[in-house]
């Protein structure tokens, strides 16, 4: 199964929606509750991540008999140093965005710790595209 | 204990899901950072916070929380009190601060 939904950057109103149709159609499925909850944990953290940093994006979301990919697609200002983002609490988030309690350096590690596999590709000034690869076993 | 117990008890005001009081209340998790609780907060926890926005109605949504409690007297915005009845996620409020709220909710759960 293969889903696609557009992100807008800047667009706090509808940050989560891709996050939960994607848990609707995997509790229908009858996933694991536990593969749920990370999967939901990534995806939004990653779709919040478009909406905070971003200008645009698409999320693919690929569902198979093992597992669920996500490719999270934006095009974007790319991410300068990829380990300082990886690390808990650095954030490049701006005043507005922190004050609504996004952007508190949690978004990536969150992530990976929920992700079976992640990577990240970055390119300045173009745009990051994020692939998270969850198994239902 | 049940979400009605819980607001009798501390006598909180319901801006929103008067129907889902009988929702089974696990524990509690205080945190005014999305990321913080999509990370950390646990299915059927209520949420204390001091943002008002509709954010945290999808939030609590996507972690199955059992309520949103806003602290200091905040109410929650329009939108918010539109989404957390389609979203089915009840919204109380305290006139206490997070310590205080926190303190007597501990106590009440333990």
């Amino acid at each position: 199964m293969h889903f696609e939904y557009k992100v807008e950057g800047g667009d706090f109103t509808l940050a989560g929606y891709a996050s939960s149709q994607i848990k609707k159609t995997l509790k229908q499925l009858g996933a694991d509750p536990a593969v749920i909850k990370r999967v939901v944990v990534a995806l939004y953290e990653a779709e919040v991540n478009i909406v905070a940093h971003a200008y645009r994006g698409v999320i693919y979301a690929d569902i198979q008999p093992g597992g669920i990919t996500l490719r999270l697609v934006d095009e974007g200002p790319g991410i300068p140093d990829v380990e300082m983002a990886m690390t808990k609490g650095f954030s490049t988030a701006s005043p507005q965005v922190r004050e609504m309690g996004f952007g508190a350096g949690m978004g990536l590690p969150n992530i990976s710790e929920n992700a079976d596999s992640f990577s990240i590709e970055t390119e300045i000034n173009k745009g990051t595209t994020l692939t998270i690869g969850i198994n239902f076993k | 204990m049940t979400l009605r117990e819980i607001k009798e008890s501390l006598n909180l005001k319901v801006f929103s899901g008067e129907n889902l009081l009988e929702n089974e209340v696990t524990g509690g998790y205080a945190s005014d950072l999305l990321s913080d609780v999509m990370g950390y907060a646990s299915e059927g926890e209520i949420w204390i916070t001091l943002q008002t926005h509709k954010n945290v109605v999808g939030v609590a949504s996507l972690k199955d929380l059992s309520a949103i409690i806003l602290v200091k007297g905040f109410t929650p915005d329009q939108d918010t009190l539109v989404m957390s009845e389609n979203e089915n996620i009840p919204v109380l409020g305290t006139d206490m601060e997070t310590f205080e709220f926190c303190g007597v909710l501990y106590n009440l759960l333990k």
